[in-house]
């Protein structure tokens, strides 16, 4: 019995698995009908679940697949060609055995759905105009009704599981011999031939006694991977060198590795204490260990974002054909690489964001093509890795979001009052579409209103620690951003200091750190109407009295108003919650570290304002804190202090792409990417100078230089370089060198967290990564370098004409 | 149910089942919970899981220790979640399919009473059978202290 339910299992996995790669391939079939590898694959897929199935005594399934592979079979030997019809059945075949397995799965037996229809209808689908020759496989479906579904006969059984075997070793050989021909460098190692073997032997494993009598015979076929020069056939190319291994094996092995961690800061912290260089050495060691133990452990869990968009071609064909649109799905970054905890976590609300855009965004053809645009809209949906958080980005071309139409609605729900929504901006009224309560489609369709509402994808998204944004044009379309956490096991945190305990922050929404010395100390703080605000750099930045949110004291008296608290030092730590900017005070600022975060027990869920808890390397437990749960019951979003830091924001209406730049002394600088037109290095030797000013021959003409480290004051050493970065930037005829030490990075400017500085040449200061730079106002910079650069030939500009050419290189 | 573990809270001797029961540690540190329900005595490590220390005396409604004696805490499993219960002292496992069994006596304070199962009538002293879910079922409507 024990054997039965094993082989039953596997072959769940086993034909899961296979589903998905089926949906994959009967899409990209469409797009390419007569591709025989495709094909081939989808008919070997098929065949092994009926053959199995047949030997299981699941009828039903072996029924359906049967007239499924009779139908592949005939467009496998180009008798029949797959046409938009044979995609639906073949599609609604492979949902149809997908809910089979999962009946298997849950009651052991095939359930109560009856598939003669289907059956009928894939049947029907063989009798092609063309008069076809005798099919390869007799056509059983041809009398789909007939009740006795008879069973194959156990030889049947056995052959297919052979030919399956077989099927596979070949398969594998070829994958060896790609893999050999790939690296010709590498002649393929006895782990990989004991793999292949492994993907072969599986198959009988899941047969009875009968097929191993059979398999030998598949056996010696990894032999041909010796010779380099057979070069399989495309099909599915990974070459299987993994292991399947249980995830429940692998969440042990990442909390264990947590507590390694743990018990590693432990150490580390005991040993500062003492003055022991040899034991230090070994701790250092094996703080080194853990740290790359922690790093492999995690990458196990690790799965391209590709698990949870390979189901999305199958949504976007469906819901575009029942719509009446025309999608074309891009998908860039594939490979992007998640835990697999948070991959689960966005799947829901990738799906929804994905139906939304062609339900709400793609415009009907007739609409497109009256617009002028292309009748078939694009979705694209892309992948990438920034700064400690993968991006995923859902961008339609299609109508954009009218921030208007949003407003009204959102008044109309009674979400935001008209005075209220007067004052916000339209990239913050648009953001209201992720309010509880709000939904624009006109009728409840069944795509939308499936339970996810936008509400829905933010409250998940945020549960992950990750955030969601959305930039819209009207008319031309929207881009829903999801920024989330590499991982959530274990975090990077701040611990700070408030009223003698400890308290851990997660550095996703740590922008900044003030330091409350001297004389001022709290005194620098000042009240609008009440409430507490602090001048940074010229903004005004609404605080939160840590100790009295947490109820340690009485409210008010953290700062004093001027009384007992002026003198007390402190940190003002600057945190972003939301779309906001705000500072919470604490005593203390302690130190940073990777932390594991562990669920708090029930009695304290409600508590909004702690994620969690951990454990710090002295066996103590710190509550993590929830930035955004202290924003909002703090009210400090909406007093008017925290409108005053909207404002701050308010420039900032969409995502712009910056170049990183490091000046001497390890000082950033970021330049608006639209703004530079070529990344060159000179030799410095090449440098000439034109009375007082540098200057290099560049394509032809004459190109002042500026050193941005001189310009910006920047302090430190210069380095003699036999090399020059240069950031060149090009107007018309006209071009300026921008010098700086090295060229970082390319980053997106983290929407709302510009903040102004009145500094020469600079337009403010934004956040990339974990890091504050600044933003180098290049219009300043290159009149620095060519007062006459933006004068055309006819003489001076008026400021005005000066101001639009910004706006029009931007 | 046929064994207790007892502990002393106060002046009252209570048990709850043994098979509930997971452990019992003398832990000094505790991590204080601000806003949290003041049953909620803190959080405690447990060979690196978080628990939730219950204030068993804040619970029943009676003043905190004066003792010198640090407490103790009882950590029970309920539901598949480990709690600890902080009480003053811990007694023994008493068998008591032997020991007369009544319903809570009036005697009892109210607060007190709300969670018991009953007593047993032990010769020197009355044992109090503690309800240890509704000793857990804190209401979490309580929670803002803010």
């Amino acid at each position: 019995m024990e054997a039965i339910d094993e082989i039953v299992a596997e072959f769940l996995v086993e034909s899961h698995e296979n589903l998905d790669q089926l949906d994959t391939d009967l899409l990209a079939l469409e797009q390419d009908p007569t591709s025989r590898d495709l094909l081939g694959s989808i008919f070997r897929t098929i065949h092994t679940i009926k053959g199995t199935s047949g030997f299981l005594a699941f009828n039903k399934l072996e029924k359906l697949t049967h007239v499924g592979e009779n139908l592949l079979s005939r467009m496998r030997d180009g008798l029949i060609q797959l046409n938009e019809e044979r995609a639906s059945a073949l599609l609604a075949m492979v949902d149809a055995v997908r809910g089979l397995l999962s009946n298997i799965e849950a009651t052991g037996a095939e359930g109560e759905v009856d598939h003669t229809e289907l059956v009928t209808r894939l049947g029907a689908l063989l009798e092609d105009g063309a008069a076809a020759p005798a099919p390869l496989i007799p056509a059983q479906a041809g009398s789909p009704d007939e009740p006795a579904a008879e069973a194959p006969s156990t030889e049947e059984v056995v052959e297919a599981a052979a030919q399956a075997a077989a099927e596979q070793a070949i398969e594998a050989a070829h994958e060896l011999a790609e893999a050999a021909k790939g690296h010709p460098e590498e002649i393929p190692t006895g782990a990989q031939v004991v793999t292949a073997e492994v993907s072969i032997t599986n198959v009988p494993e899941a047969k009875p006694e009968p097929a191993a009598a059979e398999a030998p015979a598949a056996k010696p076929a990894p032999a041909p991977p010796a010779d380099p020069g057979e070069g399989g056939e495309q099909k599915r190319s990974v070459v299987e060198s993994s292991v399947r291994v249980d995830i429940g094996l692998l969440d042990t092995l990442m909390s264990m590795v947590g507590e390694l961690v743990l018990s590693r800061n432990a150490l580390v912290s005991e040993l500062d204490e003492q003055n022991d260089s040899a034991l230090a050495r070994s701790a250092q060691r094996l703080s080194l260990i853990t740290s790359e133990l922690q790093e492999q452990v995690m990458k196990t869990r690790m799965q391209p974002v590709d698990t949870v968009w390979s189901k999305l071609p199958r949504v976007v064909r469906d819901l575009s054909r029942q719509l009446g649109r025309n999608v074309k799905l891009e998908m860039e970054g594939r490979d992007t690489e998640l835990d697999r905890s948070v991959l689960e976590a966005i799947k829901d609300p990738m799906t929804h964001l994905v139906r939304n855009a062609i339900d709400h965004g793609i415009e009907p053809p007739d609409v497109r093509t009256a617009k002028g645009k292309n009748p078939e809209g694009t979705l694209t949906l892309r992948a990438y890795h920034e700064a400690g958080l993968v991006h995923l980005e859902i961008i339609d071309d299609g109508a954009g979001i009218d921030h208007t139409i949003v407003g009204a609605k959102a008044v109309e729900r009674g979400l935001v009052t008209q005075a209220g929504l007067e004052k916000m901006t339209p990239r913050e009224i648009t953001q209201s579409i992720f309010l509880p309560g709000f939904s624009t489609a006109a009728k409840v369709t069944n795509v939308s209103g499936r339970g996810v509402g936008m509400d829905v994808v933010k409250t998940r998204i945020e549960a992950i620690g990750g955030s969601v944004d959305v930039v819209s044009n009207k008319g031309a379309g929207s881009t829903f951003r999801l920024s989330i956490p590499l991982t959530l096991a274990i975090i990077p945190a701040l611990t700070i200091g408030c009223y003698g305990h400890r308290y851990a922050v997660p550095q996703v929404s740590v922008l900044e750190l003030v330091r409350l010395s001297g004389e001022h100390a709290r005194g620098g703080i000042e009240h609008i109407s009440g409430a507490p605000v602090y001048r940074l750099r010229g903004a005004l930045l609404p605080l939160v009295q840590l100790d009295e949110q947490l109820g340690l004291v009485p409210f008010g008296t953290s700062s004093g108003g001027g009384k007992n608290g002026d003198g007390r030092g402190g940190f003002i730590v600057v945190l972003q919650a939301e779309q906001h900017r705000f500072g919470l005070v604490v005593d203390d600022v302690l130190d940073t570290q990777e932390i594991v975060v562990k669920p708090l027990g029930r009695h304290l869920k409600s508590l909004p304002m702690y994620q969690g808890a951990t454990i710090h390397g002295d066996g103590s437990v710190v509550l993590i804190l929830d930035a955004t749960a202290i924003a909002r019951q703090s009210d400090v979003l909406s007093n008017p202090a925290g409108a005053a830091s909207s404002a701050v924001t308010e420039e900032t209406t969409s995502i712009d792409p910056v170049l990183v730049v490091e000046l001497s002394g390890g000082r950033r600088t970021a330049i608006p990417l639209d703004m530079v037109t070529r990344l060159e290095e000179i030799p410095t030797d090449t440098i000439e100078r034109v009375g007082g000013r540098e200057v290099v021959q560049y394509r032809g003409h004459i190109m002042p230089l500026v050193r941005l480290a001189n310009l910006l004051g920047a302090y430190g050493e210069e380095v003699d370089a036999e090399r020059l970065q240069l950031v060149v930037y090009t107007r018309g005829e006209r071009s300026v060198g921008f010098a700086v030490e090295r060229i970082m990075d390319i980053a997106t400017e983290r929407a709302g967290s510009r903040s102004d500085i009145d500094d020469h040449a600079l337009l403010g200061s934004i956040v990339v990564g974990d890091r504050v730079v600044e933003l180098l106002d290049v219009q300043a910079a290159v009149l620095a370098a060519d007062p006459a650069f933006y004068q055309d030939s006819a003489g001076a500009t008026t400021m005005q004409q000066l101001g639009d050419m910004y706006e029009e290189a931007r | 149910m046929s064994q207790l573990s007892t502990f002393h809270v106060g002046s009252y001797l209570f048990g709850v089942e043994v098979a509930l029961v997971q452990e019992v540690v003398r832990m000094n540190a505790s991590t204080p919970v601000p806003l949290s329900p003041p049953e909620v005595a803190g959080l405690i490590n447990l060979r690196g899981e978080v628990l939730t220390a219950i204030d068993v005396r804040a619970r029943l409604g009676l003043p905190p220790s004066t003792s010198e004696k640090p407490q103790v805490n009882v950590v029970v499993r309920v539901d598949d979640e480990p709690v600890s219960l902080l009480v003053d002292e811990i007694g023994g496992v008493v068998e008591v399919s032997q020991i007369p069994f009544e319903t809570t006596p009036s005697t009892v304070d109210a607060q007190v009473g709300s969670l018991l199962l009953g007593a047993y009538t032990m010769p020197e002293k009355l044992l109090l059978a503690l309800d240890a879910r509704a000793l857990l079922a804190i209401n979490e409507s309580q929670t803002s202290a803010a």
